[in-house]
């Protein structure tokens, strides 16, 4: 009865994209509110960006939405919206302060993710992001558990170029194939920082054992691109606006949308074929 | 009393490395700690209860190292040529070093009770506990299992912004 429920609730949901990584604060959270924006760009296209990251969520703050509160009606919780054809929802948004602390076990964070996708009234959507905290834990069992009932287009997973990172991002790799959740392909943040003065580059994270490339051939899944570092995106990020819009030239920005939209050809083939079959 | 027949007996102080955020720099402040605690002639354990990303033994060049056990428990894993270092990671009981730890909550705290237990650290003058991020099942677990001895406090680490 319970997946019948979320069935129902999820039925109008074209796309769904979850964002993992293995390894924190690689860019997660950023890169999800960036695709976000740049899907929701094309303003016939309904967007949905979910944080399930319980202990840790960026989201409201990323997308300018703190202080925001989530109001209840009678079709279930109401996303807030950045924009008309964007809409958020997060625990952010139910806490009386955000320096509050949530601090719960597994199980009561499985419970809030049921929620979050069970009540919320999210409409019709092309695009369903979900952003996760780092690891292969609850909230990534569950949510693979619970959009079970809809169907999950695949993964983008997130990583730095450092052996560090890459070795946390082929266990989350691993849990993807566990799991039978495809992969669309990895993203490589902070690749490289280019001196807007002298226009040195340098690797900030340098890649000593060949990075995301390296990684992906080894792994036989695709490499979605490289982001390089630039300070901007944190700026942005901290004052809640789309660096996308924000610094429109930046090579970061160029790198990006390169990516948002082999995402969303991945996504679109996927549809293709699955009318194909049907 | 029964702090007095454990494997913690003998560690002088406990510190745990903290965050909430990740890919601040924990388990590299933990990692550097310990080798500069160890440099100033200090008997230096390492507990990294990162049971999904844990990074201390790479860090520490011993992640093809085993564990063995013995009559308290668990060896942990000497580092270094004068093994003045002492590290248990669930890194080391992983079969694959790829292998993901999909772990739900309740099995993840069984296993840091038993790290926090069960592992023989013999006389330490540091223990540094490094965790993942977040404020869930794993500090839960430790905080209350750690309660007892030599608690000395938390680092916080953090980046700018």
């Amino acid at each position: 009865a319970e997946a019948a429920e979320l069935r129902a609730r999820l039925r109008a949901v074209r796309h769904t994209v979850l964002v993992l990584s293995g390894k924190g604060g690689v860019g997660k959270s950023t890169f999800s509110a960036l695709l976000a924006h740049g899907l929701a760009a094309d303003e016939t296209k309904q967007v949905a960006l979910l944080d399930i990251d319980i202990c840790g969520p960026s989201i409201p703050k990323m997308m300018g939405l703190e202080g925001e509160q989530v109001h209840q009606s009678g079709s279930g919780w109401s996303p807030v919206y950045v924009e008309e054809n964007l809409g958020v929802m997060s625990v952010g948004f139910l806490l009386s302060s955000p320096d509050d602390a949530v601090i719960w076990r597994g199980p009561k964070k499985n419970g809030l993710i049921k929620q979050f996708l069970r009540d919320v009234d999210w409409g019709e959507v092309d695009y369903l992001i979900v952003d996760t905290p780092p690891g292969t834990s609850d909230e990534h069992l569950s949510i693979v558990q619970y959009l079970s009932a809809t169907h999950i287009d695949g993964a983008v997973i997130v990583t730095t170029p450092q052996e560090v990172s890459l070795q946390d991002v082929r266990k989350e790799i691993n849990f993807c194939r566990k799991v039978k959740l495809p992969i669309i392909g990895v993203v490589e943040n902070m690749s490289g920082f280019v001196c807007p003065k002298c226009k040195n580059e340098s690797q900030i994270f340098p890649p000593t054992t060949g990075g995301a490339e390296k990684m992906c051939q080894n792994l036989n899944v695709s490499l979605l691109g490289k982001v390089p570092l630039d300070p901007q995106i944190g700026k942005s990020c901290d004052r809640g606006q789309s660096f996308l819009a924000e610094a429109p030239e930046s090579p970061a920005t160029l790198s990006y949308r390169n990516i948002i939209q082999r995402i969303q050809e991945y996504c679109e083939q996927h549809h293709l074929q699955e009318e194909k079959i049907i | 009393p029964l702090a007095e027949r454990t494997n913690l007996a003998g560690v002088r102080h406990i510190l745990l490395v903290l965050s909430g955020k990740g890919g601040v720099g924990k388990s590299t402040l933990s990692t550097q700690l310990a080798l500069a605690l160890r440099d100033a002639g200090k008997r230096v354990g390492i507990l990294d209860v990162d049971l999904c990303g844990p990074s201390i033994p790479r860090m520490l060049r011993v992640q093809d190292s085993a564990v063995h056990q013995c009559d308290s428990g668990w060896v942990p894993v000497p580092v270094g040529q004068d093994r003045a270092i002492a590290l248990m990671s669930i890194g080391f009981l992983l079969e694959r070093p790829d292998d993901a730890v999909v772990w739900r909550g309740p099995k993840k705290n069984a296993l840091i009770k038993q790290f926090v237990t069960d592992v023989a650290w013999g006389d330490l003058d540091f223990l540094i506990v490094d965790t993942p991020p977040g404020t869930s099942d794993e500090h839960i677990s430790t905080v209350e299992a750690l309660r007892p001895f030599q608690l000395l406090g938390a680092i916080l680490v953090t980046t700018p912004q």
